[in-house]
């Protein structure tokens, strides 16, 4: 175990397994994409009270778990960082980043699109809400770092500390809801708990949750191949490509 | 682990630490301000600003939703289960508005202690299910009180 994950964080190595598993992850996020979306927008029944509207959840729910995913991983990149300064970890630290935001983005504004009909408001500065901007700010931040400092391995090393001190906010992002009065409801589907609506539209949602999970892995190991080039665009291995 | 890395290590969950017990206690000091409404029963104890919007949650009393003198009006009580306080608002309710669900107003007291609306919002909760079964679950909501 301890072997492979050494194996892994040499370039090369990674450079060759992220290409041999891209074009499978490509078929796997498809399939998933299009089970969830017809799941969703067609198995599904509608809302007892919001009718069909209800229906951005499919997006909006996969991708605002995915906006605080990708940052723990970010995150857990930054402690590999500083203490055993990994170098592929630098790069999946950096590679992630617009992953993220643009998940948060999206999380964001298709909340936003939810809003206004059934709220009343596009956009109210309730606890849920500001710390997911936040988290998009934290985002840009990292991504603003890194290209603001040339040493790619310096950058890496302030970007780490930021993803660090970020990741405080992503407890209050998820207890937001229950810490504070909000108008954001609470959670409908959670570990712990019963969810709170039936498997016909529980299901769809997982099912978008992994197929959004496999998209970042995707979206990740190219944007890591393209980054472990330029960076090692001197050494041996990539001369040999 | 060599030493100089688990030094490292301890700096920087030190540091993480560090950050969330500041973060911790700058949030419990802005407690109130983060809230974003206030319920009835903290309206009726004086906690809500005077003569300054706020913002007041709960729910609409079953049957007390009527327009009183133009039509333009609608008037409600807003309820914790504890107290309840007299909402007038002119303007347009949001699409989930009705008896029974929890809404989000924002205004001020009158001298009568009634709350005037500017801006009405509805608050939905976590429940999502298909139209013929919202009938069968009424009965459990009912008794499964208390949504903040």
């Amino acid at each position: 175990m301890f072997l492979w994950f050494h194996k892994l964080g040499s370039p090369p190595h990674f450079y060759r397994i992220a290409g041999k598993w891209i074009p499978w992850l490509s078929w796997i996020f498809l399939a998933l994409l299009l089970a969830g979306l017809y799941g969703g927008l067609i198995l599904a029944p509608p809302d007892y009270q919001q009718g069909e509207s209800y229906r951005i959840i499919f997006v909006h729910v996969p991708s605002a778990w995915m906006s605080l995913f990708i940052y723990v991983v970010m995150a857990f990149c930054g402690i590999v960082i500083i203490v055993w300064r990994m170098k592929l970890a630098e790069v999946v630290l950096i590679s992630s980043a617009p992953i993220g935001a643009s998940f948060t983005f999206l999380a964001l504004v298709t909340g936003s699109l939810w809003g206004k009909p059934m709220w009343g408001t596009y956009w109210v500065w309730d606890a849920r809400l500001t710390s997911e901007l936040i988290l998009l700010f934290l985002y840009l931040g990292v991504i603003g770092l890194h290209n603001a400092i040339e040493d790619k391995r310096v950058a890496a090393r302030a970007v780490a500390i930021l993803a660090l001190v970020g990741v405080v906010n992503i407890p209050i992002i998820h207890y937001s809801v229950e810490w504070w009065h909000s108008l954001h409801q609470g959670a409908s589907l959670s570990k712990f708990d019963k969810p709170s609506m039936p498997p016909s539209m529980y299901v769809p949602i997982l099912i978008m949750a992994l197929a959004f999970q496999v998209y970042y892995v995707l979206a990740l190991f190219h944007k890591c191949r393209v980054e472990l080039l330029q960076r090692e665009r001197n050494s041996k291995w990539v001369g040999e490509l | 682990m060599t030493p100089a890395r688990k030094k490292r290590l301890a700096l920087i969950l030190l540091m993480v630490v560090g950050v969330a017990v500041g973060v911790g206690f700058a949030l419990k000091s802005l407690d109130e301000n983060i809230m974003f409404f206030f319920t009835p029963t903290e309206v009726m104890a004086g906690k809500a600003p005077k003569n300054k919007l706020f913002r007041m949650g709960g729910m609409v009393v079953d049957g007390s939703v009527s327009r009183p003198g133009d039509g333009l009006t609608v008037q409600f009580d807003l309820t914790d289960n504890e107290k309840q306080v007299t909402v007038r608002y002119a303007g347009i309710l949001p699409d989930l508005f009705r008896e029974g669900q929890g809404i989000i107003a924002n205004g001020k007291l009158d001298d009568k202690g009634d709350f005037i609306a500017q801006e009405v919002l509805a608050k939905h909760d976590e429940n999502y299910m298909p139209p013929e079964l919202a009938g069968m679950h009424k009965s459990e909501d009912a008794q499964a009180e208390d949504p903040y």
